[in-house]
């Protein structure tokens, strides 16, 4: 998109007609809506748009932070294998959330041979410059990321890489959040990029099951105030429907291709969300076929489940849309970026690091 | 993480665009893309590979949907 576009969709008179409108559709009781994804986040507070909600309308942040919800034993298997000598290859934020015992940064602290990646297509470069060293790509991330991490298991790589995976999937995070005891969900805006991969009629039996309305929105703020309208429009309305609120990147049957290499590499099984706990079809495991790529089958690690999460920290109840960063006493005072409690505050897409850095709820 | 980013290609070889970034020059791998697409294009890029191609007047598509949605008088 050319800048001028992006301007365009950050455009202020159309932003006030859509706040606007939003005042037009205050509801008669507390409306709950939920995303489930940093970059959204990042968009309403930067933004500043949950000023523009209109009164009983409340927005917030669920599991959409992958690095946040990457369990402490997929995160103590990294750590391990990083200090029996191997080079761990992660994604910045990885670096800092903590497992049981150790980050990945304090493992390099240790000697570790720990690096930063931007891409799994990065790790595999690594793999073939270091050829005598056992390279293991930590991949993470939800339906977006997973398809460049199949695609480098499907690419032939060198025989001394592999991939310790931890992707997880969107849709079964939502029904989760459907069936959990005080969380209560009235609208998904269901996030933007992993459905330009997995579709918007990937939300359909959702929406079916738990009558739900689910809007596909995109990243700029009037993506966000557009999806958000449409969302009270349908409450108002009485109807639960899919609805994509940001057709010029998402289509209803997705990414056939990355959808296809997802299933060449992976196949769906349980995982484990911090915070949530161990979720049935939620997550993606290297097939068999490609077991040569899993690094838990290579290296012989014993993890046990860790502590979650440490003392004080709400970061479950964050993850969950049970409570905003704010609900926490810890917020701000003994937790910050500098100093990080939880994952919530390490991850760049973490609700509480996200509040910490643009104020989550604007006191206007 | 899941933030993808538009970027035009300046360059392809073989699965690998080369993308203009703005600041720095940057390689997209196009295995997950499964579209055709060339020089002068743009692409949405996440963690390294390309995702969908997009359309250059996608914005303004993209606002006259806002537009229709708020000459209508739904909702309110
Ligand atoms: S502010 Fe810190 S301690 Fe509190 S929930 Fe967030 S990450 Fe946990």
């Amino acid at each position: 998109m050319r800048e001028a576009d992006r301007l365009a969709l950050r455009d202020p008179a159309r932003a006030r007609a859509f706040a606007e409108r939003l005042r037009s559709l205050r509801p008669d009781r507390l409306v709950r809506i939920v995303h489930v994804c940093g970059t959204h986040e990042i968009a309403i507070s930067e933004h500043g748009l949950r000023s523009l909600l209109p009164e009983g309308v409340e927005v917030l942040e669920g599991p959409g932070c992958p690095v946040c919800v990457t369990s402490t034993r997929d995160l103590d298997r990294a750590v391990k294998i990083a200090l029996q000598g191997a080079i761990v290859c992660a994604f910045g934020d990885m670096l800092r959330v903590p497992g049981t015992d150790l980050t990945l940064e304090e493992a390099r602290g240790l000697g570790a041979d720990v690096r930063t990646v931007l891409s799994a297509a990065d790790a595999v470069e690594v793999a073939w410059a270091n050829p005598e060293r056992q390279v293991i790509f930590f991949a993470v991330g939800f339906e977006t990321t997973a398809p460049g991490t199949a695609a480098v298991i499907l690419d032939a790589p060198p025989p001394n890489f592999s991939v310790l995976a931890a992707h997880k999937l969107i849709p079964p995070a939502l029904e989760t959040l459907m069936e959990l005891p005080d969380v209560q969900v009235d609208g998904f805006l269901a996030p933007g990029h992993v459905s330009t991969i997995i579709g918007a009629g990937a939300y359909e039996a959702l929406v079916r099951r738990h009558r739900v309305p689910v809007v596909v929105a995109g990243f700029e703020p009037l993506d966000v105030l557009y999806g958000i309208v449409l969302l009270l429009q349908q409450l108002r309305q009485g109807r639960a429907e899919v609805e994509n609120a940001y057709p010029r990147a998402v289509t209803e049957e997705g990414n056939a291709r990355a959808l296809a290499l997802i299933e060449a590499a992976f196949e769906v099984g349980p995982a484990r969300w911090r915070g949530i706990g161990n979720l049935p079809a939620s997550g993606l495991d290297i097939r068999a076929e490609h077991a040569t790529c899993d690094a838990v089958q290579r290296f012989e690690v014993r993890v046990e489940e860790g502590d979650e999460t440490p003392p004080g920290c709400r970061c479950a109840d964050v993850l969950v849309a049970r409570a905003t960063p704010a609900d926490c006493p810890l917020f701000g005072t003994a937790c910050t970026p500098v100093a990080p409690v939880g994952p919530c505050m390490v991850g760049s897409e973490g609700a509480c690091q996200v509040w910490y850095r643009y104020g989550g709820r604007p006191t206007l | 993480m899941c933030l993808a980013v538009p970027l035009k290609i300046v360059a392809v070889e073989g699965n690998v665009a080369t993308v203009d970034t703005g600041a720095v020059r940057a390689r997209a791998r196009l295995d997950a893309l499964g579209e055709d697409v060339e020089v002068g294009d743009y692409v949405l890029v996440h963690a390294g590979f390309a995702i969908r191609r997009l359309d250059p007047d996608d914005a303004q598509e993209t606002l006259q949907l806002f537009d229709e949605m708020l000459a209508s008088d739904e909702g309110g």
